[in-house]
């Protein structure tokens, strides 16, 4: 809508997929070119193609699979790695990834979850290691007990920044301790990741979230807990919500350290 | 014999609160969604949750009136009774949201701070930064996942709802059939199976693709519903589509602006001489024409969204007033301290800029109207509570006494199982895919509160329905299996038949089911939103049957039976076609101006015949528009009079105009 008529010199942008049928099955690569649209995203070209599946050789194929939902990056589901850069493909401007002629835009899946097809990875272990780390309020049911505690307004900024989280996986893909692993049995076992990790600081300073703190950090001082994370603190820098994962981090450090010695003082 | 069990179609707000309440109670759920639960489009809402509140009521504010704005703004379409409890009933869903750890925007005192929004005067919006929705939804879901983890609900992600299982007949109310499970398609394996369920829950929320590009998320299809409305599920006011009147226009979608940006203050304008070209800094206050404010000096800018959206239409396409010539129109809050726009509207500053790459903080934003919501929806049921006054009220002001309480069951009895009951015994339509609370246009901030409300007070209606109704003395795991794998083969007979075709689409060839879509889309955005006409309509009603004429020699360009997204959506572009041509017809036979719905051929409300449910019925055995069985129902207003709803409208171009942001009465924070 509102792109400047000097971005968009080509008439067309080279969109290429790295592609794959199914579990299993080896991967391809395939090139489209898409016309130039105003406002045009990394979603409504993935739309052209698949109205019009032809490739750069006049190859006729199928529809590009890829997920997504929301389209204005705050459901996580868009998560691909673009140019090489883990990121929400909805938000992917093709004015600003691509602003010239000759311009070539690479799609893959990300690389730390198991390929569903093509661009559409499979992130039950995210939302597994949100069971792990107990990431609610262990409320006492739904009937009407009055308000909940008071928060001030600093306290809420804080919790509203951690709850952002939209499950999309950046911060794993970019963490070079997180290793793809298809087997769910060993998910209890293997590097929690950045993202549980945070919801579970998130809880943790919440009034009543605060009675599982001792669940949670037992779980974070275990096996794939925080000592797996080798602070290279590549997740804060690849977060879309900016959510400060590395502050996260520190908090649940020093808890587990308290944790640790409060559990080993009471042996 | 075997517990018996809930199924739970859709996991936004509405299903997830329903899913919560429902194992509450001890009954296993069955919980189906198309994406994980957590990117439900419910995540897409940004402005807040409306509930009256302590400072409010002290301002003179109540239940009460929450309910009559509520009908007001919906001009009068919705039944009473549902929504009179829904607004006694909203402080307890803030309460129990503070109660899961939603980070409610607070006061320095720590108290739920609270935002204007449209068809109110005092402030009763509670708000989670600019992505309430998301921080509603995360929270119901990790609500949900405590169950999961517990063995109570069993989570079907990735699953597509295909047809409801139906033993008996259906006809209207009349017939002898009952709602017993469903047939869903893994969308991975793409396996068809079906499975039992006392009573199925519909809450599979709106459908703004049948318009192509709107606000919504990309699988708000309608499918779900259309598929209901085939099997014989009536539909109600399916030609109250709501269209906001600010979004960001973009290649894939329309990004909304929310209401909130003119709660926070935001003023809408155009420059006052057509083609003035200067960037908008550079405009005089003098020169610019805040048309709202002229327009409607009480409400200003916060007028309900049907008036803003026909006002913005009406300066840029039919006077030419768009800010350069084009449909657009400013939308300003450079007026405001950059922190606080940050603090208070973070995260739609962000969108804007992210996606229209200038700051809002700086430059005025420039939006235009887009299809936003369906107010229109499954037709429900309810039983009408215990408060019946002998005449209906006239309008309810600030500070008057309230006539009637806010116990529990004075507008919708607790607990009856026929509460938001489709007319299929056992199927229930919870959330957006409902008809009941909306009228013919919805005030902001109410879609989020009618979500959860039908989730938390109809839950229990279901809950009683499993445990005492029709389902305790015929359980469902004594129905036929053979009844299950007829709708099994159906379903599986129609992917076949989509499948066979795919044997590679040319381009532009005009069976391509991606481009029928497109069409669809574009066709329904220019005769069914903003402003309709009879000409117009037949018009569409002509190339949505060229469009479906085109659907049946569809071709798919895939025939994987592997992770097929080009089957499920040219299956539901199928469904779609139905519900356009439904919403169309009922848009043309409804012969009159409300709410949402404006037609130019009949501007006027006309309550003699139409202050009625528009009720839609699909007879299979029919062909083309024929198929839509269209009849009204009364609307049941005992409890409030109709009044005109002008929004104090000042009429005539020249109106003077009181200067200065419009003061509500009592915006005390
Ligand atoms: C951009 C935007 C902003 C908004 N802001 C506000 C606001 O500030 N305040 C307010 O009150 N309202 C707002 N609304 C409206 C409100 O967000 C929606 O009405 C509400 O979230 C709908 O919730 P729901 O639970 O009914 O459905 P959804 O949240 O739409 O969920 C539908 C569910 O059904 C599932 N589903 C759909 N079809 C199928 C199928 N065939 N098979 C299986 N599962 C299926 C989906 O996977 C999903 O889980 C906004 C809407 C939009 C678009
Ligand atoms: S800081 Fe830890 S979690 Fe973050 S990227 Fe590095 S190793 Fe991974
Ligand atoms: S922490 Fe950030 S990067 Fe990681 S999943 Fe959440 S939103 Fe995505
Ligand atoms: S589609 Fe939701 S984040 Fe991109």
């Amino acid at each position: 809508m509102i792109a400047t008529q000097e971005s968009t010199k080509a008439s067309t942008v080279r969109i290429r997929v790295k592609r794959c049928d199914g579990p299993g099955k080896a991967s391809y690569w395939q090139a489209f070119d898409v016309p130039r649209e105003p406002g045009a995203n990394i979603i409504s070209c993935l739309q052209w193609i698949a109205a019009h599946p032809v490739t750069v050789e006049g190859l006729k194929t199928t529809p590009v699979v890829w997920d997504s939902g929301c389209l204005e990056e705050v459901c996580g589901a868009c998560t691909m790695v673009i140019n090489g850069k883990v990121r929400q493909s909805c938000s992917a401007l093709i004015e600003n990834i691509a602003p010239n002629a000759g311009d070539v835009v690479s799609l893959e899946p990300m690389s730390k979850f198991p390929v569903i097809r093509d661009l559409w990875v499979d992130r039950t272990r995210m939302f597994e290691a949100l069971k792990r780390v107990k990431a609610w309020v262990p409320i006492d049911g739904t009937y009407n007990l009055g308000a909940g505690p008071k928060e001030s307004p600093e306290q809420q900024a804080t919790r509203y920044t951690l709850s952002t989280c939209m499950s999309c996986g950046c911060c794993l893909e970019a963490c070079p301790q997180y290793l793809l692993e298809e087997d769910p049995k060993k998910w209890p076992t293997s590097f929690i990741g950045a993202a549980a990790m945070n919801q579970a600081r998130l809880f943790n300073e919440h009034e009543t979230g605060k009675q599982l703190k001792k669940d949670r950090l037992d779980v974070l001082m275990g096996p794939g807990g925080q000592s797996d994370c080798g602070n290279s603190q590549n997740c804060v820098k690849v977060c879309p919500k900016e959510i400060p994962l590395d502050e996260s981090w520190a908090a649940i450090g020093r808890s587990v350290t308290i944790h640790a010695i409060t559990s080993w003082l009471r042996r | 014999m075997q517990q018996q069990r809930v199924i739970v179609v859709g996991g936004g707000l509405a299903g997830l609160a329903a899913c919560v309440r429902i194992a509450e109670a001890g009954i296993p759920v069955d919980l189906f969604s198309m994406v994980p639960v957590k990117r439900s489009h419910s995540v897409c809402a940004q402005g807040g949750i409306n509930a009256c509140n302590d400072v409010a009521r002290q301002q003179g504010y109540s239940e009460y009136q929450h309910f009559d704005e509520t009908i007001y703004g919906g001009d009068y379409l919705a039944d009473q009774g549902p929504v009179l409890e829904m607004a006694n009933f909203a402080p307890k869903v803030i309460d129990l949201l503070d109660r899961m750890g939603v980070p409610f925007n607070r006061t320095s005192e720590g108290q739920r701070d609270l935002r204007l929004f449209g068809g109110s005067l005092f402030k009763r919006t509670h708000f989670s930064g600019a992505t309430t929705g998301q921080q509603l939804l995360y929270a119901l879901d990790e609500q949900t996942r405590r169950y999961e983890a517990s063995g109570l609900v069993k989570k079907y992600e990735f699953w597509e709802f295909l047809w409801p299982v139906i033993e008996g007949e259906i006809n209207g109310l009349e017939g002898d059939g009952r709602c017993v499970g469903i047939v869903a398609q893994d969308m991975r394996t793409m396996q068809v199976r079906a499975f039992r369920g006392a009573a199925v829950i519909m809450a599979t929320g709106g459908c703004g693709l049948v318009f192509g590009k709107s606000t919504n998320s990309i699988i708000c299809t309608g499918g779900a519903a259309s598929r209901c409305y085939q099997a014989g599920a009536w539909y109600g006011n399916g030609e109250m589509i709501q269209v906001h009147p600010t979004a960001i226009p973009g290649a894939d979608k329309c990004r909304l602006m929310s209401e909130s940006a003119r709660g926070e203050g935001g003023r809408v304008w155009v420059p006052r001489k057509k083609g003035d070209n200067r960037i908008p800094k550079d405009i005089p206050e003098s020169e610019r024409w805040y048309f709202l404010e002229e327009r409607y000096p009480k409400y200003g800018n916060l007028v309900p969204r049907d008036i803003a959206t026909r006002e913005i239409f009406d300066v840029c396409v039919n006077d030419g007033m768009g800010v350069n010539g084009q449909n657009q129109v400013y939308l300003d809050l450079t007026h405001k301290d950059p922190e606080y726009l940050t603090r208070k509207l973070g995260g739609i500053m962000e969108i804007y800029e992210k996606f229209a790459g200038e700051d809002p903080r700086y430059t005025p934003m420039r939006i235009f109207p887009a299809v936003h919501y369906s107010m229109g929806g499954l037709w429900t049921q309810y039983t009408p509570g215990n408060y019946a006054p002998a005449q209906p009220h006239g309008e309810h002001k600030p500070g008057m006494p309230v006539p009637v309480d806010t116990q529990p069951g004075r507008g919708m009895a607790l607990g009856a199982p026929n509460n938001m009951m489709t007319n299929i015994p056992g199927l229930y339509a919870f959330g957006e895919v409902n008809f009941a609370y909306h009228g013919a246009t919805r005030l902001g901030a109410n879609a989020l509160l009618s979500c959860i409300f039908d989730g938390l007070y109809c839950g229990v209606s279901v809950a009683n329905y499993v445990t005492q109704g029709d389902p305790a003395d015929r359980p469902i795991d004594r129905v036929d299996q053979a009844l299950f794998d007829r709708v099994v083969q159906q379903e599986q007979d129609k992917a076949n038949r989509l499948l066979e075709t795919a044997d590679g689409i040319a381009p532009g060839d005009d069976a391509n089911p991606y481009l029928i879509g497109k069409e669809m889309g574009e066709e329904m955005e220019a005769a069914c939103t903003v402003v309709k006409t009879e000409a117009r309509l037949v018009k569409c009603l002509d190339k949505i049957a060229e469009l479906r004429d085109r659907y049946a020699r569809a071709r798919l360009p895939d025939a994987a039976a592997w992770t097929n997204q080009s089957l499920s959506y040219s299956r539901a572009v199928g469904d779609m076609l139905v519900m356009a041509e439904m919403i169309a017809r009922c848009s043309l036979l409804r012969e009159e101006s409300r709410g949402s719905h404006y037609r130019t051929d009949f501007p006027d409300r006309d309550d003699t015949r139409f202050l009625k449910t528009t009720v839609a019925q699909f007879d299979s055995g029919a062909r083309g528009v024929e198929q839509h069985r269209v009849s009204y129902r009364d609307v049941r207003t005992s409890l409030v009079k109709p009044r005109a709803r002008t929004y104090g409208k000042v009429e005539g171009e020249e109106s003077q105009k009181p200067r200065g942001k419009p003061q509500p009465a009592h915006a005390g924070s």
